[in-house]
């Protein structure tokens, strides 16, 4: 194929990246912004709305409260996903078919929907809104995924050597902790982190079942009413690269994880 | 292998057989029950700041019987079609050129490069949005700049910078899953067509688009479902001048704490989504993709 041939389709593939990318590239670029406004000609490049940022204690708490509410969601959301695929992977669990859909149903309904769902129960059965309150809600959206994640990991190759430990003598629990575990350490993580990601970056629940403590995305949204301003540049940018590092993590993962499965068989 | 099996039954605890209950448990507690209260709760009624609990359609007939919350309703179908059309659109060939056109060794990094910005703050990247089309922004500043028009033009706060933001995001969801789908498509399948004598324009309207079609329809419906369940894009992008139903929602949980009337609209809203899957439930093979 001659180079001719395909300039239409480079040309195509660098619109599409441009596309792609000039929110991001906006966004970083006018977080070093010296003016007021987050707007061109450029001036800069400046650091001092990322003073302002450290300056402004909300924001900082927020970061805080996002990063806890993340850490210990997803934590959990992994620890519910991989009990429950080891059970469906290992057993012939009754109504598995039926038990697998349950726990894939969060993905289909619209997080506005679960939010408020959880704002009324909750302020039926007497628990606050709060952070606590939250984690649930990031709990309920991100088990269906680390569920999926853990449970397409579990093979037969496992399961033989699942099978020596416990004619080796192994309890279920020691062939679990000391096997089954460090087997899907990598697709555990992956889950972990990508579970983080999403619990970090989540508005609607968020919203809706915060009062006093509040997370990142929250205090964003609210500013955001005010116009347009540097610091949220400053601040959107530290909430992607905190994500990047955490997406680029699950990522390296998942192939780490694949590349020793495909050495184990091949 | 028999031996073993049998060997490992009448264990008096089987940690296996239990540890499914957990999430299970969980899921049931704040997933179906909260529908099930939102359910109920969508036929009390709340008057003069009192909850009533006799059982009524009320609600849903005031839903249907106000002009601004079906429009609510069709604004919501009509900009989720529009997205979905349109983030195909601009997808299919980006997700084309990179399972075709791309030697493979690249490929893998041209697609995580497609989805980067996939990962920034949902929130933010509408924010960003608004940066670049606002009256001083970088399109304006460019157009001003070039001499093509003289007056800023006002391009944020309407259903197209709504459209845009949506687009922005769900390309790159569509990229991904097109492209897992095309990856997948036989080589041999496109040369025999071609050794058959088809052109390259039968190759592909005969062999690559009806076989990448299970691929655009799983992206198209997580495409549409996503969109018109959002809050966020249309308020931070959408202006004052129309209202999706997800702002509808908020609005009677904001302003009038109403919260029977949000679920009546809620569960209408989940309507919408479960004709949605039952229509494209029989082309939706997700494990093609």
């Amino acid at each position: 194929m001659s180079t001719l041939r395909h300039l239409p389709a480079m040309a195509y593939l660098i619109l599409a990246y441009v596309f792609i990318f000039l929110p991001v590239v906006v966004l970083v670029l006018f977080s070093f912004q010296d003016g007021l406004l987050p707007v061109p000609p450029f001036e800069g490049p400046s650091l001092k709305w990322y003073a302002r940022l450290i300056d402004n204690s909300r924001l900082v708490e927020a970061l805080g409260n996002s990063v806890l509410v993340a850490l210990v969601s997803a934590l959990t959301a992994t620890i519910l996903g991989f009990l429950a695929a080891y059970s469906l992977a290992r057993r012939e669990i009754f109504l598995a078919g039926a038990v697998r859909y349950l726990l894939m149903a969060p993905l289909t309904v619209s997080y506005l929907i679960i939010g408020m769902g959880l704002v009324i129960t909750f302020s039926m059965i007497g628990i606050p809104k709060s952070l606590f309150a939250i984690g649930i809600g990031h709990v309920v959206i991100n088990l269906p995924l680390c569920f999926a994640i853990v449970y397409s990991q579990f093979g037969e190759h496992q399961r033989n050597i699942e099978r020596a430990a416990h004619d080796l003598g192994a309890s279920d629990f020691q062939a679990l902790v000391l096997i089954t575990i460090p087997m899907l350490q990598p697709a555990l993580l992956a889950s972990f982190c990508l579970a983080a990601t999403l619990s970090w970056d989540e508005y609607i629940i968020a919203f809706l079942l915060s009062r006093f403590d509040v997370t990142l995305p929250v205090i964003i949204f609210e500013m955001m009413s005010a116009g347009l301003n540097p610091v949220l540049n400053a601040a959107g940018t530290v909430v992607f690269a905190i994500s990047i590092v955490f997406v680029l993590l699950a990522m390296v993962l998942a192939t780490g994880r694949k590349r020793s499965h495909d050495d184990a068989i091949g | 292998m028999g031996a073993v099996v049998q060997a490992r039954t009448g264990r008096p605890f089987d940690l296996s057989k239990w540890a499914v209950l957990p999430a299970l448990i969980g899921t049931a507690i704040f997933f179906v029950v909260p529908l099930g209260v939102m359910l109920l709760w969508s036929f009390w009624q709340r008057i003069a700041g009192k909850l009533d609990k006799t059982l009524s359609l009320a609600n849903y007939e005031r839903f249907f019987g106000r002009d601004y919350m079906v429009e609510g309703l069709t604004n919501s179908i009509e900009v989720a079609l529009i997205t979905t059309a349109v983030s195909i659109v601009i997808a299919y060939p980006l997700a084309y050129i990179i399972a075709y056109r791309i030697p493979e060794r690249w490929q893998r990094f041209a697609v995580i490069l497609a989805v980067l910005p996939f990962w920034t703050s949902y929130v933010i990247r509408s924010y960003s949005w608004l940066l670049i089309l606002s009256e001083r922004g970088i399109i304006n500043g460019a157009l001003i700049g070039l001499g093509i028009i003289d007056e800023p033009l006002e391009m944020g706060y309407n259903r197209g910078a709504t459209v845009l933001g949506f687009v922005h995001f769900f390309a790159m969801l569509l990229t991904l899953t097109i492209y897992a789908n095309l990856v997948q498509i036989k080589k041999s399948y496109r040369l025999a067509a071609a050794d058959l004598g088809a052109s390259p324009v039968q190759v592909f309207f005969r062999i690559t688009l009806p076989l990448s079609l299970p691929g655009v329809a799983v992206g198209a419906f997580l495409t549409f479902v996503i969109a018109i369940g959002d809050y966020i894009t249309p308020q931070i992008l959408g202006g004052g001048q129309e209202l999706l139903l997800p702002q509808a929602i908020m609005l009677q949980v904001s302003r009038a704490a109403d919260f029977p009337m949000a679920s009546a609209m809620s569960m209408t809203l989940m309507v919408v989504v479960t004709v949605t899957y039952l229509v494209f439930a029989k082309y939706l093979k997700m494990e093609r993709v």
